[in-house]
């Protein structure tokens, strides 16, 4: 440390290389974003002009079109029963897949001193059921399954399986170090090791992530929904296609009224929990 | 009678760092033994080889009639339950009750199911308060451990090593982040259960100066070898700077 | 070892069954109880619930589980087994899975460039509160909306296309930045900006001075994570809507040609790039910092 400071008091020039190399820095960074535009916008045809043109033009568009009108509300008990299946989907595949992942994910801690290769074997398949698009399990199960709820189902809980091991192992690497060290060294079997220590100490991270993805998983679902002509997402499709604007939009208020809702019960928790 | 012997044991990690090399001793039942030495030495490295919390590499290892380096699964759990741990950071389980975290000293005494549940009988709930009160937490028994002080919470942790009903209580840096009363109400209690109780005691400490105050015996660790070994009397201001390898006057510690 | 055993037969004294709490049987009671742990017991046990209920009521259309679950597991085997590629070619499938890089990357430096500013105007720490909280309001409202909902809106009011996706994608994007944005400036130490202020410095100069110099990192950091999400994102998009790029080739492959194999190569394709992209951002923020 000391040595590093005399260096730099004896020459001063050296403060000056760290603005030159910041503001180099910086310009470096603008222009590969400059690169990046220019690039992505003649790659994708992408009307710069056109594009901006083009959000006022929708705006005027939806307070035009986008408003629930009579037949819309007539729709309503309809609307709010696919929505109540959403949650509820939403809900128990959070629920199924973060009890899966809770138990995958305790060999791939450090925490629990598992085999080091079998630590690694958890991460890469965790990072496989990240990885692979929730639309591809969608259109797998989609062929033996059809269009079912369990469609939706099935290809959420593999995506949330996947993202909720990962940050279980991260999660519990993080809080539990301690506290599992102490029950080892009292003799404590594994199994008591993780309901004694483990799940008490990590359970406030756990039900504060399982509730952020039951919020993300609504979102998904409506995607999800689109393309399996499932549920709530293939409600706003079907209205939308037949030009049911009223309909459609009535849809969307329904969501997010749901999501909003489900972000403010889930912040209140977490004040209380953390 | 010895009560643990090491015999040549040296670790090392990723095959590249030697934390111990050739290190023998042994300790008598019912000795209070302080382990010194500059951080990294390897002090914590002897302390977790004994409950095989990290496996030695080399040598052998002896407790209680338990060859600790060729134990397996069952064996290490009986050695365990007879070993009580004390941690520089409490190492409780913050979320939940402080009787709760002292019952968690009988788990190795208990069938995993029951214990995995949380089941303890009447009596052990009884031995528990007892121990508390001994200690002087019966009033904070049903507090949260995050509400404690950190003095607090390391007689906490005593209370859970005492659970067990141990032989050796191990004593990893158990006053390192308290302040100097805490420090000294914690090195009374453990010194009193080492005269009291009978119960062999070997700490890790970063201080000298209350390593020789409480201590019969000092061994001096540096870079994973032992380079002292005797009564704190005997350990000369040269002695600790070779343990140190320091000069005169650059340890804020100077013993008398 | 011996004093203990000793004491543990005598009985214990009178005091300190007054501090022991008991149950309606006599038990002695172990647990805290705290406003927390009750809060997540009852959170607990409400979502169990839920998904009981879920269950129970979910409208099954009487499909054969047991046979659906062993054919997927054998489309899976053929999917993930035997890729191969035969109505597109590896060439078309890279320049696809490019264009979906530039739908997610134009959306994130629009979601960016518009989050820095939405973020300045509704950070707790230099905004006007009244402003601050409608912009909030507004920006949790656009999150609320699917990206997906977001597109079809769009492909109608602005006609299909690239412009559509971006902008579907960009709406989200900004309204996820705004918020981490504005976080990251919350933090940074009010000391600074108010030295700075004590000096006569003006809004732009605190803003360029003390805010972004120390907040440039974290907001990088959010930036390429959102960069990740918005790739996966047009993906998805590319399927559900037929904005184009890979995901309208999984979508054909899938649901059009019924080619499991096809699938599975774009599949393989689609992952490697989300992790060679997940690499080169950790590169990059390294770097940066």
């Amino acid at each position: 440390m000391s040595g590093e400071y005399m260096e730099e008091a004896a020459r001063p020039q050296n403060q000056t290389s760290v603005f030159v190399k910041r503001k180099r820095t910086f310009t470096l960074a603008s222009l590969g974003v400059m690169a990046v535009f220019a690039i992505s916008s003649a790659v994708t045809h992408y009307d710069v002009i056109g594009g901006f043109e083009s959000v006022p033009a929708a705006i005027i568009w939806i307070a035009k079109n986008l408003v629930p009108d009579g037949r819309a509300l007539s729709r309503l008990p309809n609307i709010l029963r696919k929505l109540t299946e959403t949650a509820l989907v939403s809900v128990a595949v959070t629920v199924c897949a973060g009890i899966c992942a809770f138990f995958f994910s305790l060999p791939g801690t450090r925490t629990t001193k598992t085999k080091p290769q079998i630590a690694r074997a958890v991460r890469v398949v965790a990072a496989l059921f990240r990885n692979v698009p929730d639309v591809v399990w969608a259109m797998l199960l989609l062929f033996s399954f059809g269009q079912n709820i369990l469609t939706g189902f099935f290809a959420l809980f593999f995506a949330t399986f996947g993202m909720l091991t990962r940050t279980f192992i991260e999660t519990i690497d993080e809080v539990c170090d301690a506290c599992v060290e102490a029950l080892y060294a009292t003799g404590a079997t594994y199994l008591q090791t993780v309901f004694q220590g483990i799940v008490p100490c990590s359970m406030p991270e756990i039900v504060s992530w399982v509730l952020y993805m039951i919020e993300t998983n609504i979102r998904n679902s409506t995607l999800i929904g689109v393309l399996t002509a499932t549920g709530i997402g293939a409600m706003f499709d079907l209205y939308y296609k037949r030009m049911d604007y009223g309909s459609a939009s009535m849809v969307v208020i329904s969501i997010v009224i749901l999501v909003i809702a489900i972000e403010i019960i889930s912040n209140q928790i977490r004040k209380v929990i953390m | 009678m010895a009560i643990l012997e090491f015999r040549s044991v040296s670790k090392t990690y990723d095959k590249m760092t030697h934390a111990l090399t050739d290190v023998s001793f042994s300790v008598d039942e019912g000795e209070f033994v302080s382990i010194i030495g500059p951080s990294g030495s390897g002090k914590s490295t002897i302390l977790r080889c004994i409950n095989r919390l990290v496996d030695a590499t080399r040598g052998e290892i002896f407790f209680d009639g338990h060859d600790i380096n060729r134990a397996g699964k069952k064996e290490i759990r009986q050695v365990r339950k007879k070993i009580g741990m004390i941690f520089q950071h409490y190492n409780l389980v913050d979320r939940l009750s402080v009787i709760e975290n002292v019952l968690h000293g009988r788990l190795g005494h208990k069938s995993a199911i029951l214990g995995a549940a949380g089941y303890y009988s009447e009596r052990e709930k009884e031995n528990a308060f007892r121990i508390l009160s001994k200690l002087g937490l019966t009033e904070q028994a049903y507090k949260r451990c995050d509400e404690l002080s950190g003095g607090q919470k390391q007689r906490v942790g005593i209370a859970r090593s005492l659970m067990q009903e141990p032989r050796l209580i191990l004593c990893d840096e158990p006053i390192a982040s308290l302040d100097p009363s805490s420090s000294k109400v914690i090195m009374d209690h453990l010194s009193g259960i080492n005269k009291n109780m009978r119960i062999t005691c070997i700490f890790n400490l970063h201080q000298v100066d209350v390593a020789v105050k409480y201590s019969k015996r000092i061994i001096g660790i540096t870079s994973g070898r032992v380079v002292y070994d005797g009564a704190p009397g005997q350990l000369t201001k040269s002695k600790i700077h070779e343990i140190y390898q320091s000069n005169e006057g650059e340890l804020i510690t100077d013993v008398g | 070892m011996s004093k203990l055993a000793i004491a543990e037969q005598a009985p214990v004294s009178l005091d300190l069954h007054k501090y022991m709490r008991k149950s309606r049987g006599g038990k002695i009671k172990t647990a805290a109880m705290s406003k927390s742990g009750i809060a997540i017991n009852l959170t607990v046990l409400i979502l169990a619930g839920l998904t009981v209920y879920g269950f129970l009521t979910f409208d099954y259309k009487n499909i054969n589980f047991a046979e659906a679950v062993s054919s997927t597991a054998s489309n899976a085997k053929v999917l993930f087994g035997s890729p191969r590629l035969k109505y597109n070619t590896l060439p078309g499938a890279l320049s696809a899975l490019f264009t979906t890089f530039s739908l997610g990357a134009l959306s994130t430096i629009f979601g960016a460039v518009i989050a820095f500013f939405g973020a300045l105007l509704c950070a707790k720490n230099i905004a006007n509160p009244i402003a601050a909280n409608v912009i909030k309001s507004a920006v949790a409202f656009i999150r609320a909306v699917p990206t997906i909902l977001w597109v079809l809106i769009f492909t109608v009011a602005a006609g299909l296309g690239s412009v559509a996706a971006v902008a579907g994608l960009t709406f989200h994007s900004a309204g996820y930045l705004i918020k981490a944005y504005a976080e990251s400036i919350e933090e940074v130490d009010g000391g600074a900006i108010e030295a700075l202020s004590a000096v006569g410095a003006g809004f732009w100069q605190i803003v360029f001075q003390a805010i972004v110099p120390s907040s440039m990192s974290h907001m990088t950091a959010w930036t390429f994570l959102r960069l990740e999400i918005n790739f996966t994102t047009a993906i998805a998009i590319g399927a559900a809507a037929g904005a184009g790029g890979i995901g309208f080739d999984l979508y054909m492959a899938g649901s059009h040609y019924f080619d499991l194999r096809e699938l599975g190569f774009i599949t393989y394709v689609v992952v490697a790039a989300v992790i060679l992209l997940e690499a080169a951002a950790t590169r990059i923020k390294a770097g940066i910092r």
